[in-house]
């Protein structure tokens, strides 16, 4: 029995939802090894091997595999799960954009079902994972000889990134699948902490008012702070921040140590992606918005005279 | 060019659902449903791309009970020129849903098969990848803008820290997030027109697959609450508190 955790990286360096998904794989409690699949990836491979409780590395490393494409990754995962004549049970992959799109189709042609998204691990077979945004949690138990898995990276503490010490092994890159191939990308440049790996989060919503206000407000605060900007959906729609900082059901998952909302009312969409925060405050001028329901601490004011007030406090 | 749709039907976004008392599940009885709204999106993307003239036939499907067949009705109001519904009352997991549409991709040989990125019941993020899988397509998942020219897609996706373009060969599977369209609100001429709409009925034997669900839950609860918090009169007691109290800053 072991596990294998699909490693998130940048070719260059692991990335830390990789680290909860080795905690994830680790409470198991089978050996775990970790896949780095990637084009010149030898420091990411090396900084896998560093993980603390990771026995062995496996690097794949071709031009295919650069861009991360679904189909040339899962091939990969493939190839080695057949490789490996039954030893591997369990296939561990982040909950992330990248881990999402390639999982299922890992799944699919192993006819296994998945388990999505999970945030406990009960037994080798039985997990619990949230549904219907958070608002109800399910224990499931899986019947499959593999098990393949997406991890919530909220659920679980990241695995210490120093003081392991595992055998890299390379292995030939999988062959391109030749229906799909990379165009480009437009990676929002940004000096701050990562959404989903920030400490401090400050959040704005509707409120706002438009792109102009949300950035005159928020980044002040972001930038006493150290910390990222996530925002609401309805902020999202109305173009008043990019789509990657939304917060919620269906975009990041955070818990960071303190979540800010500002002029956020509280969907349960929303809160769904930020109630495991550690402090959560919520700053908003309707007395009843939802918000003060999930909020450590509640100031019921118009954020635009009490954000520009708490900047200068800090 | 066919294009499938597939479409599920869930409890509404706006419903807040409650945890049975014996812990086996969610309570949906006498419970407003609705389409996916990510499959809705993918309706809209189908029919504007018919609009454009890129494609000839939308087709929705659906998967689960009968009532399904209103979740067609509305795909078909946006603007799908016909429906299939896949009956059956037994619970259907996501691999299952995507073997149920792989038989029909088999049938229709459809050009482009477009799906929400998630369903907002189960939410798990699986039966477009699971499909592409078994049908050995391409995939462009979490679309945020799709352009069509020839046999090939070029798919805008939504990644984790900005946007990734790709392209992919047709036959392939398209997965929408939220920013993809904004979906048509249904008229009544339309509602009435869709009732007329060629709507097929298959049972999964008839499709020869095999629909038993591979995960079983086990129980399902509320989450923890979160303990109440305190209103702070002013933005110096919030600093204070978050100081001396949480000691987060």
């Amino acid at each position: 029995m072991t596990s294998l955790v699909i490693a998130e990286h940048d070719n260059a360096s692991i990335k830390g939802a990789t680290l909860n998904t080795v905690t994830a794989a680790a409470a198991i409690g089978a050996d775990v090894h970790v896949l780095v699949a990637g084009h010149n990836a030898g420091a990411a491979a090396a900084a896998a091997a560093q993980i603390a409780g990771v026995s062995k590395v496996i690097h794949a490393d071709g031009a295919t595999l650069e861009a991360g494409l679904a189909e040339n990754v899962a091939a990969q995962v493939l190839a080695l799960i057949s490789n490996s004549a039954g030893n591997y049970t369990h296939i561990l992959f982040p909950a992330t954009a990248a881990g999402k799109n390639v999982a299922p189709r890992v799944a699919a042609k192993l006819d296994v079902g998945q388990i999505s998204d999970i945030t406990k691990v009960d037994s080798p077979d039985t997990f619990e994972r949230p549904i219907y945004a958070g608002n109800a949690i399910a224990t499931v138990q899986s019947s499959d000889a593999v098990k393949v898995i997406t991890v919530r990276t909220t659920g679980f503490d990241a695995a210490a990134s120093t003081g392991g010490s595992a055998a890299v092994e390379t292995t030939a890159a999988a062959t391109d699948s030749g229906k799909s191939s990379f165009v480009g990308r437009e990676v929002t440049k940004s000096d701050r902490p990562e959404l989903t790996a920030a400490k401090i989060i400050v959040s704005g919503g509707r409120a706002l008012g438009s792109s102009e206000k949300f950035d005159e407000v928020m980044t002040p605060l972001a930038d006493k702070l150290g910390a990222a900007i996530g925002a609401s959906r309805a902020a999202v729609d109305a173009g008043y921040a990019a789509n990657d900082l939304q917060v919620g059901q269906t975009g990041k998952i955070v818990a960071p140590q303190l979540y800010v909302a500002c002029g956020i009312s509280g969907a349960i969409q929303h809160l769904a992606g930020m109630k495991d925060s550690k402090v959560i405050v919520a700053i908003n001028k309707d007395p009843e918005a939802p918000i003060f329901s999930v909020a450590d601490f509640g100031l019921e004011a118009d954020l635009f005279v009490a954000v520009p007030e708490l900047v200068a406090a800090l | 060019m066919k294009v499938l749709v597939a479409v599920k039907r869930v409890v509404d976004y706006n419903v807040k659902v409650r945890v049975k008392s014996d812990n086996s599940g969610v309570d949906i009885a006498n419970v407003k449903m609705s389409m996916n709204p990510f499959d809705e999106i993918a309706v809209e993307e189908a029919v504007r791309l018919k609009e454009k003239g890129v494609v000839t036939e939308v087709i929705a499907v659906s998967c689960g009970v009968a009532q399904c067949q209103e979740t067609l009705r509305t795909a078909m109001a946006i603007g799908a020129d016909r429906g299939i519904l896949v009956e059956t009352a037994e619970e259907l997991q996501p691999l299952a849903v995507a073997k149920l549409l792989k038989a029909l991709v088999d049938k229709e040989q459809p050009g482009l098969v477009i799906l929400g990125k998630q369903a907002i019941d189960d939410d798990c993020n699986q039966t477009g990848q699971m499909l592409a899988a078994l049908a050995d397509m391409p995939q462009a998942t979490f679309a945020s803008k799709v352009e069509v020219a020839g046999d090939k897609a070029s798919v805008t996706r939504e990644v984790d820290g900005g946007l990734e373009t790709i392209a992919i060969s047709m036959p392939a599977v398209i997965t929408t997030d939220l920013r993809l369209n904004e979906p048509r609100y249904v008229t009544l001429p339309n509602i009435m027109k869709a009732k007329k709409k060629q709507l097929d009925t298959f049972k999964p034997e008839d499709l020869g697959v095999n629909v038993a669900p591979r995960i079983k839950t086990l129980k399902v609860v509320e989450p923890a609450k979160r303990s109440a918090g305190i209103k702070v009169p002013d933005v110096a007691t919030l600093v204070d508190k978050l100081k001396n109290v949480a000691k987060v800053i």
